[in-house]
């Protein structure tokens, strides 16, 4: 036991490097004032006006990008378990080749896509169509989220429908149960682990995001990540930035238990 | 008994392998057939294809006199018990047996009842509201038995369902299925491996190998009368050995001549080439010198009633298999004998391809 227990010491080291001392450090600018007293200001600070309203629009585009994810990946993930081992290996790999680039030259990408001077709109213009405004629109952060974070949804749930029996989705129609209701009462709901991870995967990645907004919202439309990003370094308000960091935990931990409530599999929990 | 199933000229490949070479059969009303064949004959393909689960290249198949090859899985009077039971693992024992009924929208009233009367029939009363995880293999079995049968299919297909099961377990449930069948009072297509099984179980066995049927009869019928070397070697131990007609109803092996009740009528006549088939157990064992052919016992086993023993002819060409209940020493020579209707003649296959397909008779 104590030589395995050794192992573990690299790993311990990182975790206190790397998380409890961080997250202890924002714990203590979170509730600390500039003065250097106990305060709660920093967390209320969150139900300021333009606070609430970054936090609600954060949600909202995390959520939409979510769903939009799923309702891509799911079919993905089926047609990926239905084809055949050599083609199957192919696909996967054609999903993961974007992020073998880096994350911030895919999201440039399409800034010169969606710009105004941008390929789409040379391509609409040269149809005889108006010019689209698609840059710096709540739009266009949605679908930078979706085209950076769709791989994250697909890869978790064909993980897990690629394990699903296919017997028991004869047994299934064996029983009676048309396609759609084997859909509904055997795959769907075979596949909540897979769709657990994949929405965690997605949506908190999308919630706590400024860097996609900063470059498809050109710096006009506020999500919640921006204004913690600036309290950090344009306003060097580490206990502003820390508190509503600590508020935004809250709800990832909140959205997590939420998602685990569906997932009544048991097995792999994430918290 | 009416024909409820009927395959005609079935073909089937995957993938450039034929699967199924012209499959014909026939299963009455009421009737436990049994499909019997090492893996790999087409067995497991067969029921799929009489399940909806795969579409035959060629050929039809009947139901009840009905056309049914291109009918879909859900809407087939059949039910399946899966080898592995497939029993829906977020679902409860009680939720996989109501699963078919609240597909056709049965009255819970109803569901309540037949889940009850299901669990009673398979012996796991009380178990419905069991996790599937929490079961043992044979009671996963039983309840996949339950699910199936809830529905009141008129054929249960069965693909090798004691497969997973020990041995004892497995003779329990031999007898479970019997009672099974005769209590509900339908058909069951059963799938196997296992020779014991199928003799033991079923009203008809139908031994297959390499996509082709090679015999079809009773139990009796294929134990005693195997029509060529695949089913005597399939079934049971067996002494199978080359011979020639050499007179009517006498075949030489070995050297030696034996009568035997094949001849000429049965399409056997003098000088034809032929395998014989002689069980273990009617192998008589003789003082030296006074049976038909002599030999000495090279080894000998004691499994449970009898004792199973390799006796070479004195010209060292033949090892014969023998059971007997009597005690022989290895070393010992002794005399053999085997009465006429013991030794069963075959036709050779005409070719090595051809060993282990059909024979036209």
């Amino acid at each position: 036991m104590i030589a395995k227990k050794r192992f573990a010491v690299p790993f311990i080291i990182w975790i206190i490097a790397g998380t409890v001392i961080p997250l202890a450090s924002i714990a203590y600018y979170g509730f600390t004032s500039r003065s250097g007293g106990f305060t709660f200001a920093n967390i209320t600070a969150m139900f300021q006006h333009d606070h609430m309203q970054a936090l609600g629009l954060s949600l909202l585009l995390a959520l939409i990008s979510t769903v939009i994810c799923l309702v891509l990946a799911f079919p993905m993930a089926m047609v990926l378990r239905g084809s055949k081992y050599g083609k199957q290996g192919f696909l996967i790999f054609v999903i993961i080749l974007p992020m073998w680039m880096n994350f911030l030259l895919r999201t440039m990408a399409w800034q010169v896509l969606l710009e105004r001077q941008g390929v789409i709109n040379s391509i609409l213009v040269a149809m005889g169509l108006p010019r689209q405004e698609m840059m710096n629109t709540p739009g266009a952060i949605v679908l930078g989220m979706v085209y950076d974070f769709l791989p994250f949804m697909i890869l978790p749930i064909y993980n897990t429908v690629s394990k699903i029996d296919n017997h028991l989705i004869e047994a299934s129609y064996d029983l009676g149960a048309s396609r759609v209701k084997t859909f509904t009462s055997v795959v769907l709901p075979l596949s909540v682990p897979g769709i657990v991870s994949g929405v965690t995967m997605v949506f908190i990645p999308a919630l706590t995001t400024f860097v996609i907004s900063n470059m498809l919202g050109g710096g006009k439309i506020n999500l919640i990540g921006n204004i913690i990003e600036q309290e950090f370094t344009v306003n060097s308000n580490w206990y502003l930035g820390s508190g509503l960091s600590l508020v935004m935990m809250v709800f990832i931990i909140a959205s997590m238990l939420l998602l685990q409530k569906f997932d009544k599999t048991g097995g792999e929990n994430l918290i | 008994m009416s024909e409820l199933i009927r395959l005609e000229s079935i073909v089937k490949s995957f993938d450039d392998t034929v699967v199924l070479n012209g499959i014909n059969l026939s299963v009455a009303e009421n009737e436990f057939v049994t499909l019997l064949g090492p893996s790999g004959c087409g067995k497991t393909t067969t029921l799929r294809i009489i399940g909806g689960f795969e579409r035959p290249d060629e050929g039809r198949v009947f139901f009840d006199g009905k056309d049914i090859t291109n009918m879909p899985a859900n809407q087939r009077p059949v039910n399946t018990v899966f080898q592995n039971y497939a029993l829906f693992p977020h679902m409860t024992v009680g939720e996989n047996i109501a699963f078919s009924m609240r597909v056709r929208n049965k009255p819970e009233s109803y569901i309540k009842d037949k889940i009850k009367y299901a669990l009673k029939l398979v012996n796991l009363d009380g178990f419905d509201g069991r996790r599937i995880d929490q079961l043992s293999g044979g009671q996963q079995q039983r309840i996949a038995m339950a699910r199936a049968i809830v529905n009141e299919p008129r054929v249960l297909l069965l693909d090798e369902p004691l497969g997973a099961l020990d041995l004892k377990l497995r003779q329990e449930m031999q007898y479970e299925l019997v009672r099974l069948k005769k209590e509900l009072g339908i058909t069951f297509l059963y799938i196997t491996h296992d020779q014991e099984e199928a003799l033991t179980m079923s009203d008809k066995v139908v031994v297959m190998n390499e996509g082709y049927i090679q015999q079809e009869g009773t139990p009796e019928q294929i134990y005693d009368e195997p029509v060529n070397a695949f089913v005597a070697d399939f079934i049971g131990d067996s002494n199978i050995l080359p011979g020639q007609m050499t007179d009517e109803k006498l075949v030489r092996i070995n050297g030696v001549d034996y009568p035997c009740i094949d001849g000429t009528e049965q399409g056997f006549p003098p000088g034809r080439l032929v395998d014989v088939v002689i069980r273990p157990e009617d192998i008589d064992i003789l003082p030296y010198g006074q049976g038909q052919f002599n030999g000495t016992i090279i080894s000998k086993l004691f499994i449970g009633v009898h004792y199973e023993m390799l006796v070479q002819s004195e010209d060292g060409n033949i090892e014969w298999l023998l059971q007997n209940y009597d005690q022989h020493d290895v070393g010992e020579k002794i005399g053999m004998k085997v009465d006429p209707e013991n030794i069963q003649i075959m036709h050779k296959p005409k070719s090595e391809a051809e060993s282990a397909r059909e024979l036209d008779l």
